[in-house]
């Protein structure tokens, strides 16, 4: 049952990959090609050979984004319905589907626009490779300290309703992790490494690019795991109704 | 509580969400967790801060989905 609804939740992430993938392929690949070519005629004016191609751009553009974002769909597919599987029957009463798209915008602004607006995804020719550890760690850090900001916040959302009731607790509760996610931004290490003559629309259009990105992701996940999960759990609620109806 | 059970899933309407079991999950919850992680890291990280694998092969293939998906690359 409960691996049943976990697979679900991979499943719901590979399709919405399929999704992403098709998005970032039409407005993404663009800015990336201009994004090398930047990187291209700099390095031509510097005197610099090109780098070796290990894989082609070709390649990189197609199956290459199409594995990563497969990858990386079915691992957050599987992280959200593992928070799904937890909180159904344990916040509110929400119904699959509701609880469903409720969780993906919580996982979409903790997972990717909260570690994004202090780290915003960069295209090629954007970052010095001196400096990957150190992004890298922060990166990671970032997305650590968001997934702890909203489990304070979710433990004092608890009292706060009880108190202020579901609204005002809620908002409450949502202050609180603004303010501690305002703090640990604050105190995380700034990176400014966009080359000064590199153009701003393109760096724009990336960011839009990766953050629309993630947004056709997790609206896909969000709508899609709640009916693939709904029949498991009526299933399971059928049969706990009968067993109690018998005793 | 058994009553509100019953009858809201036999009469159609919508079923009171029952909770699943925190036992029944947690062996579930840890394999999934640790094959999401090992999944994120080679998307995210893998031939970048870290190398499990010599080469750049790895890093090469999922270059553009390492930039779109918001990676610190290169």
């Amino acid at each position: 049952m409960a691996g049943r609804l976990l697979t679900r939740g991979m499943i719901a992430g590979v399709a919405a990959a399929f999704v992403a993938f098709l998005f970032a392929r039409i407005f993404g690949e663009s800015q990336i090609n201009l994004a090398i070519a930047f990187e291209s005629a700099k390095n031509l004016a510097a005197g610099e050979p090109p780098e070796p191609e290990l894989a082609s751009r070709t390649v990189q553009a197609s199956f290459g984004l199409l594995t990563a974002a497969v990858m990386y769909g079915a691992a957050y597919g599987g992280i959200f319905a593992t928070v799904f599987a937890f909180a159904y029957g344990r916040i509110g009463r929400f119904s699959p589907r509701a609880l469903s798209a409720l969780l993906a915008v919580a996982a979409f602004v903790v997972f990717v626009l909260v570690p994004d607006l202090k780290y915003p995804p960069n295209p090629p020719a954007v970052g010095m490779p001196e400096t990957i550890n150190l992004r890298t760690e922060s990166y990671f850090g970032m997305i650590l300290l968001s997934i702890c900001a909203a489990a304070a916040a979710f433990m004092t959302g608890r009292p706060l309703i009880r108190r202020l009731g579901q609204w005002n607790g809620t908002l409450a509760a949502m202050g609180v992790f603004i303010a501690l996610i305002a703090a640990a931004q604050a105190g995380m290490p700034d990176m400014n490494e966009v080359p000064t003559d590199f153009p701003a629309t393109v760096l724009w259009r990336f960011r839009e690019a990766a953050l629309g990105m993630q947004i056709v992701l997790w609206a896909t996940i969000g709508l899609l795991f709640g009916p693939l999960a709904a029949p498991i759990l009526n299933e399971q609620a059928d049969r706990t109704g009968s067993a109690m109806e018998k005793m | 509580m058994s009553q509100s059970l019953s009858s809201s899933s036999h009469s159609g309407g919508i079923a009171a969400p029952v909770a699943i079991p925190i036992r029944a999950l947690v062996p579930w919850a840890v394999f999934t967790v640790v094959l999401s992680l090992l999944l994120l890291y080679f998307v995210g990280a893998e031939q970048g801060a870290t190398s499990l694998i010599s080469g750049h092969a790895v890093h090469e293939y999922v270059h553009d989905g390492r930039h779109l998906l918001g990676f610190p690359c290169h």
